[in-house]
């Protein structure tokens, strides 16, 4: 594997050391490789001076090295406790030792300031509280050094902020963390040391107090910082998107969605703020007929589609970018040409009457793949052998084919590097301009901020405040997607 | 060509393995193993082996492609069994009492078969889509309730008549007009190919265009290798997967024609039973392939055939069972290992294709 060479890096104790570049630039292969999920086939590591040999993540954390992924590994049906100490319980005779592990948890929670209480069931936890859940149980392993993969793309500033706090302790405590962002503001702000590194090699490792966002963002791609600022509106007084009074149900009691109206205009985009699973997945799919609406009406283009299929849906024109890629958006181990006819199946250039057009299909692949730079040796390599960001890219260049009217793009820059990025903003835009009526859901704020026309805040499954973007602040936007700050400008 | 070596070397490994099993217990049962395997290849390519093989290969064909049919979506139907068994009576009692000029005679069989199969798998699909019960299960179950019915069915006074000259009992004889005669296709026998075995080789080229070729094959594999990719693409799973279940049961109404319409002419209590799951284990080994499943028939069939030798030389039958069965569990590991090694291949390849893309251009741009 290439995805790595010529990595130099050195971590002091007791500092915040953070990893930045565009995705795809090999954060990730380093982390792995630093916990023991893969073997480097050249070079060394060394820890306190020691090379170091890891087979394993258990090797890993036997040398006090442990990993906080980016997606939460809990258990949503134990309690913070129980799932702290999952796989390494302490034992007295046969059973398990709750009051030593209870006690061994308070005292760590006491000394890094790490406030979670221990019989709390995980289901009932926020976003930030799971996250001080998985620190705790890397720290309850005896780690010194904790490997942090994009800790912050799942929560809002205020738990961005209270996250820092807890490295803060950390590191006053001596211990040591390793920080995976491409947010570079926030790096900016809590690093002591920052490395950046571009396709697999490190380039550069800057003190913080000494470069700006833009110094680092140059650095990563080589180009300008992009921007997702809009200029000028585009916004028209035809509706292509109307939702009306949408509600559906849950398993319990509560509405999944309650009561939702909006309409998105020709040429509009309008983002969707949230904290994640406060509705956005249920939206989106029952926008796009996956689920069935209890309540309310879907109008596309004037026309009721609340009863259409999901395949009737794309077909006349609306255009999905689903959030969980390798689930909802590939055939992982189909190849590129049939990833990109997934979803769009049924019209050209995919398909001539009831048979595929296998040669239209790959034809139009190739397209795909130069038009939208997706870095890929063929169209016959399987999906599962690109990186994410081109996977991502060949997906929003799939969904841009057959121009569509309507677009649900739920996180559509979502793990994808600078300069992709930039792109598939460009992309956004243009067809807004044409006319394009955009749905965005987005965790990244001043991604929303940027490209919308528009704000909602949705909250439990309600449209709870709108915001203006040309004023509004990530911090206010943030303050209301947690329910505390009422209005949002 | 390095992936037509990769899916080769699956079975291959497999198939060796269970050689190399299969002689140990044969020198542990004191008989040398290469007079064995010498014995079991002479009789097996005799003209007349040969035929056999042909004709057994052909049941088994039908039988695996309909198993693969539901592989390919991940819907297990292990109820093809069942299916069969029932197509293949009531076809039977059908060509028996009826007389229709040939070919509307056969063709008429053969469409009721497959009718009644399909909707013998399409209970256990329906049951699926409407109340969630695991197919597997439902199958299993449905297995059980054909050999009822047609227990029940195939007695003297409703679709039974006794076979004269023993005391066994089949449906009405099938009267030549409505047979499908044979093919003596190999010299030195008077064994004849059954005439039905081009119908194995349609199905196989059916298969193939729809599952390769069509929007519906699409949305099929689609559902078979990430359902929630195919939901968001719009394929509605819940039709799939009734209509592939009715499309497999439809297939394995077929499994018992060839030896019914070609050899025996009647559904009496000795008709061959098993076929179903012989199918599964053949789906497997030809990885769902329908030139994969043809080879995985013959190798199958040829085993089977041969194996009738065993006995002169005082070997168990049951040491070809044996080797079955190793065959079809190492097969399913080695296709995984491969699989794995595949993937891991194939993202280095492109790693590494990408680096070199990429210091060609930055080389590229040091020159300029």
């Amino acid at each position: 594997m290439v995805a790595n060479h010529d990595i130099d890096l050195v971590v002091r104790r007791g500092t915040v050391h953070a990893i930045v570049g565009e995705n795809g630039a090999g954060k990730s292969t380093l982390m792995n490789t630093l916990y023991g999920m893969h073997k480097p086939d050249e070079g060394e590591v060394l820890i306190d001076g020691e090379p170091v040999v890891m087979h394993s993540p258990s090797d890993a954390i036997a040398r006090g090295v442990g990993m906080v992924h980016q997606h939460f590994m809990l258990a949503n049906n134990l309690t913070v406790l129980e799932n702290v100490i999952l796989g390494q319980e302490p034992t007295s005779g046969w059973r398990i030792d709750f009051d030593a592990a209870r006690a061994q948890i308070d005292e760590i929670g006491q000394r890094y300031g790490l406030d979670v209480d221990p019989d709390e069931l995980l289901e009932d936890l926020g976003v930030g509280d799971r996250q001080r859940v998985e620190i705790l149980k890397v720290l309850y392993r005896g780690a010194k050094t904790l490997i942090l993969d994009e800790p912050t793309s799942v929560l809002v500033p205020q738990e961005v902020d209270d996250l820092f706090d807890a490295l803060r302790e950390l590191k006053q405590q001596g211990l040591t963390v390793i920080f995976i962002s491409h947010k570079l503001d926030e790096v900016l702000s809590v690093a002591d040391t920052i490395t950046v590194i571009r396709a697999g090699t490190t380039v550069a490792t800057v003190d913080p107090a000494e470069v700006t966002a833009r110094q680092l963002a140059e650095l990563m791609v080589g180009s300008e910082l992009p921007s997702p600022e809009t200029r000028e509106s585009t916004v028209t007084d035809v509706p292509v998107l109307t939702v009306e009074h949408l509600s559906l149900a849950g398993p319990g009691e509560r509405l999944l969605l309650d009561d939702i109206s909006f309409t998105i205009h020709q040429g509009e985009v309008l983002g969707i703020a949230g904290v994640e699973g406060n509705g956005q997945v249920e939206l989106v799919e029952t926008i796009m007929g996956m689920r069935t609406a209890s309540d309310g009406r879907v109008l596309f283009d004037d026309t009721d589609v609340t009863h259409w299929s999901t395949r009737r849906r794309r077909e006349e024109g609306m255009g999905y970018i689903p959030e969980d890629r390798t689930r909802h958006g590939l055939l992982l181990e189909a190849p590129l040409w049939e990833n990109r006819m997934l979803g769009h199946q049924t019209t050209p250039p995919n398909a001539k009457g009831a048979l595929i057009d296998r040669r239209g299909a790959r034809a139009d692949t190739e397209r795909i793949v130069r038009e939208y730079d997706v870095r890929t040796p063929g169209i016959e390599v399987l999906a599962s052998s690109l990186s994410g960001g081109n996977q991502q890219k060949l997906i929003v260049g799939r969904e841009m084919s057959g121009d569509p009217k309507v677009l649900v793009a739920a996180h559509p820059t979502r793990g994808v590097d600078v300069g992709a990025q930039a792109a598939i903003w460009d992309l956004l835009k243009d067809a807004r301009a044409k006319g394009l009526g955009v749905l965005l859901i987005s965790a990244d704020l001043d991604e929303l901020i940027g490209l919308s026309d528009s704000l909602r805040v949705l909250l439990r499954g309600r449209l709870v405040a709108s915001a203006d973007p040309a004023t509004v602040t990530p911090e206010q936007l943030g303050s209301a997607m947690t329910g505390v700050g009422g209005e949002a400008a | 060509m390095r992936r037509f070596l990769l899916a080769v070397a699956a079975p291959v490994l497999a198939i060796v393995f269970s050689l190399a099993l299969v002689s140990v217990i044969l020198v542990i049962s004191g008989h040398p193993p290469f007079g064995v395997f010498r014995d079991m290849v002479n009789y097996g390519f005799q003209p007349r082996s040969q035929v056999l093989t042909l004709n057994l290969a052909t049941t088994y064909y039908l039988s695996a492609l309909a198993v693969a049919i539901g592989f390919r979506m991940n819907l297990f139907n292990i109820g093809v069994d069942g299916q069969y068994r029932l197509a293949a009576m009531i076809a039977a009692a059908f060509a028996g009492s009826v007389v229709l000029p040939a070919p509307f005679g056969q063709i008429v069989t053969i469409a009721i078969a497959m009718v009644v199969g399909a909707m013998w798998a399409g209970i256990a699909g329906l049951l699926k889509v409407t109340r969630g019960v695991s197919e597997v299960i439902s199958t299993i179950m449905l297995n059980f309730i054909a050999t009822g019915v047609v227990a029940y069915l195939l007695t003297p006074g409703r679709l039974a008549v006794s076979v004269q000259g023993s005391n066994n009992i089949g449906t009405k004889p099938i009267p030549a007009s409505g047979q499908v005669p044979g093919i003596s296709l190999l010299p030195g026998t008077t064994q004849q190919v059954y005439g039905l075995i081009l119908l194995a080789v349609v199905m196989g080229v059916g298969y193939w265009f729809l599952l390769g070729r069509t929007r519906f094959g699409f949305d099929l594999r689609a559902t078979g290798r990430s359902e929630p990719a195919a939901v968001a693409s719009g394929v509605n799973v819940k039709r799939m997967v009734l209509v592939s279940m009715l499309l497999s049961g439809a297939v394995a109404g077929l499994v018992g024609i060839p030896q019914l319409l070609g050899a025996s002419y009647t559904y009496s209590l000795d008709f061959p039973a098993g076929l179903g799951f012989t199918g599964i284990a053949i789906a497997l080994l030809g990885r769902n392939n329908p030139i994969g499943i043809a080879f995985g028939a013959l190798l199958w069939a040829f085993l089977d055939t041969s194996r009738q030798i065993l006995d002169l030389g005082g070997v168990s039958k049951e040491i070809v069972t044996i080797m079955q069965g190793v065959i079809v569990l190492a097969v399913v590991i080695a296709y995984e290992l491969v699989r794995r090694y595949g993937l891991a291949q194939q993202q280095r390849e492109v790693g590494r294709r990408l680096a070199a893309e990429e210091s060609a251009a930055a080389a590229a741009g040091v020159a300029a």
